[in-house]
């Protein structure tokens, strides 16, 4: 290969599950201890074909169809991990992570705490989530929240392919556990992913940003609309038409839940005086509850309206003919946005 | 010899090949005596009956009517025989493939794709048919039917003295499932309380993509020895060693001796799902050898054989079968979309103030559509 290319730095349009099979192609290329773990991983490719092709080149010693038990996928992954293997587990969908819940919750999350630091797990575990996809029961929830309040996991869930290329890299090279929360309904979706160099083979802002801070997906003055993951295109096209109506919206598309960017959202939220946050996931004691008590406890001065949040309502998921009441939808932003511009 | 492991045909029960021959088993041909032409043919009545609705959903689910499809393709055999060998009495926790045992539990066929369209997670009353909805989270409702089982037992609904009230519970699950913790931890539960439950494996030698040997190493049914409970291997495709085996296996949890784990040797003919594509994961030969096997075509060379399969019963069952079909579609085809409000709907047995809340919202809310619509 020629210096110019393995310099060059190269963009390609991907969906965002071919941007996270790409990711996790460099980082297995970039180190063997990297291990593929889950159900339908292998010749399939995985329900989503989000491993597709990884299996036939790296073999079964790497990319595993495990046997079908979440609890033994993260619990034989911790134990592998303790030998410096470091295992991408894949849970076939979110609703499916309970048995594995201990393991996680537990063991995973409390690892380095209990040895004193001496123990390191960088175990990451892709989780397909959120809904509109017109899917039977426990293929649509958004269980986030649940892993958010456990002291111990970083969790990120990315909404561009460009985020998922990176944020996927990035979650294997941590040290610590990172919960990857892929919204699977974008998986679909495409993008443009600067690839880096054949050298770094991640984006030029890759670094600077890492998986732990949050961006501005769109500039505005009015109004702060949060958003990670599945809703950061509905704020997107929120902010849009309320811009035709004359509002100014910026959209924060959070990236990591945990950490929280709170600085990022405060700034924001000092900015416009007016924040809603919107998540798939049960409004109540949700992520958007944390956005909101932080940013009341931050910027109370600067608001000019109560911090409203447009989230999923409090039931389980209900049939797909339900899920588009059920889920946050352009009215329902929209209407939240108007609310806060009426202070 | 090729270790076949878990696919081996080793100690597997038999009484009909797929030659359509008769077989004799010491133990479970006595259990099959009792089987009339008359039976056969209802068997293979359900059979026929079966498969053809579950084509006709499969069609629905391509034109668009059904959001997903579950076929029982293959599986009719397992089904029916175990499914004919439950009374009243008996209560059964399927996974969410046992269509067959559905109809044999007087489920109306339809009314289960009313899940399938996204409609509702459960459309039937367990209690009325003895029969739990579908559990999706594979594994989860073997411990359900554990303590389902060691409730019937506290009841006096065991070895009451009087046989014929007696009653038993069965689990059907897949051979993926028997990774799970729940189904290891269902069995000691159901060993040490000698529950009276009867663990109903369906070997369809797939978890979606991957073989039944990313499972086990060893026949499944061997795994009950470490849990001392009886165990039978049985021809899957064979609807009467199916039905003699769960006779067998009923009578025994029934009689308070405890639990029985049956692993049903059979082969998914269709995807897992509709989302699914077989051609990635499996070969067209074998595919073609089990086709060879087909649980109805045994059972129709055997009565045809016999000359028990006249022409004019084999029209009224396809007829029937095309009947159920065309209710099938007309019954989907008009059901409509819910109130939305119907989404808040029992979330809690009593009230809960913030359901209550939201609903109220919501309700305050669509009517806000209403009332621009009208003043426009
Ligand atoms: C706990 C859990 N993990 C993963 C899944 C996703 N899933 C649905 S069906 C299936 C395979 C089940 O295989 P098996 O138990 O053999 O039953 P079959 O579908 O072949 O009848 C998987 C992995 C699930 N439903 N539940």
């Amino acid at each position: 290969m020629s210096d110019a290319l393995i310099n060059a730095t190269g963009t390609t349009t991907m969906t965002m599950a071919g941007a996270i099979n790409a990711g996790l192609r460099a980082a297995m290329e970039r180190d063997p201890k990297v291990l593929l773990m889950g159900e339908d991983i292998g010749a399939l490719g995985g329900v989503f074909r989000v491993t597709d092709g990884l299996h036939k080149d790296f073999g079964d010693d790497r990319v595993i169809d495990t046997p079908l038990a979440e609890s033994g996928i993260v619990g034989t992954a911790i134990g592998l991990g303790m030998r410096g293997y470091r295992s991408v587990c894949e849970i076939q969908f979110e609703g499916f992570i309970f048995p594995a819940y201990n393991q996680i919750t537990t063991q995973l999350a409390k690892m380095h705490y209990r040895s004193q630091g001496n123990i390191t797990l960088p175990l990451v575990i892709r989780v397909p989530y959120a809904g509109g996809i017109g899917a039977i029961e426990h293929h649509s929830e958004s269980p986030e929240a649940l892993f958010a309040h456990t002291p111990g996991l970083r969790i990120f869930s990315p909404a561009t392919p460009q985020d998922a290329y990176d944020g996927i890299q990035q979650a294997i090279a941590a040290p610590d556990p990172v919960m990857f929360f892929e919204p699977k309904a974008r998986y679909w979706d495409k993008g443009e992913v600067n690839t880096g160099t054949v050298e770094t083979r991640l984006s030029d802002a890759a670094a600077t940003i890492g998986i732990s801070g949050s961006r501005v997906a769109r500039e505005g003055t009015d109004v702060t609309l949060v958003a990670y993951g599945p809703t950061v295109r509905l704020a997107l096209q929120s902010a849009e038409l309320a811009a035709q109506a004359g509002t100014s919206v910026e959209v924060i598309d959070l990236r990591s839940i945990s950490p929280l960017d709170s600085d990022a959202v405060v700034k924001s939220a000092k900015k416009t005086g007016r924040v809603v946050v919107t998540h798939e996931a049960v409004t109540t004691f949700g992520v958007a509850a944390e956005v909101s008590a932080r940013v009341t406890e931050q910027a109370f001065f600067h608001l000019h309206a109560p911090v409203l949040r447009v989230g999923g309502f409090h039931t389980p998921y209900p049939g797909a003919t339900f899920e588009h009441e059920y889920l946050p939808n352009l009215d329902r932003v929209l209407d939240a946005v108007d609310r806060v511009m009426k202070h | 010899m090729e270790n076949l492991g878990p696919l081996s045909e080793d100690g597997l029960v038999r009484l009909l090949n797929h030659q359509g021959e008769v077989l004799q088993d010491q133990t479970f041909s006595p259990y099959a005596a009792h089987l009339t032409p008359e039976k056969l043919r209802e068997f293979w009545h359900d059979m026929s009956v079966l498969r053809a609705w579950d084509m006709e959903a499969m069609s629905l689910q391509r034109q668009g009517e059904l959001g997903l499809w579950v076929q029982s393709y293959g599986q009719e055999a397992a089904q029916i025989g175990s499914g004919h060998a439950l009374r009243d009495p008996d209560f059964v926790f399927p996974s969410y493939r046992e269509h067959g045992v559905a109809m044999t539990r007087g489920v109306d066929l339809p009314s289960i794709l009313r899940i399938f369209r996204g409609l509702e997670h459960g459309s039937w009353v367990p209690a009325e048919h003895g029969f739990h909805l579908y559990t999706l989270v594979i594994g989860a409702h073997a411990l359900h039917a554990t303590g389902y089982a060691m409730g019937m037992d506290r009841d006096g609904l065991v070895a009451s003295g009087d046989a014929d009230k007696d009653g038993a519970v069965v689990c059907y699950f897949g051979d993926g499932a028997t990774s799970q913790g729940d189904i290891a931890e269902s069995m000691t539960f159901a060993s040490v309380n000698k529950a009276p439950v009867v663990f109903f494996c369906q070997n369809n030698q797939f978890a979606i993509s991957e073989s039944v040997t990313r499972q086990t190493n060893i026949p499944l049914a061997d795994r009950a020895k470490g849990w001392g409970m009886p165990s039978i291997r049985v021809d899957g495709n064979d609807v009467i060693a199916c039905h003699a085996v769960t006779q067998w296996a009923l009578e025994h949890a029934r009689s308070g001796n405890g639990p029985v784990f049956i692993e049903a040797l059979t082969y998914r003919m269709g995807a897992h799902t509709t989302s699914d594509d077989p051609t990635r994961y499996r070969t067209k030969a074998d595919e073609e050898y089990w086709s060879e096997r087909d649980p109805i075509d045994r059972l129709t060379t055997y009565l045809e054989g016999a000359d028990e399969l006249p022409d004019e019963f084999r029209e009224a069952v396809a007829a029937e079968g095309k009947a159920l079909g065309a209710r099938t579609r007309e019954s989907v085809r008009g059901w409509s979309k819910p109130a939305t409000l119907e989404m808040f709907d029992h979330v809690y047995a009593e009230p809960h103030s913030t359901v209550q809340a939201e609903r109220a919202w919501f309700e305050r809310y669509e009517q806000s559509f209403a009332d621009v619509e009208a003043s426009n």
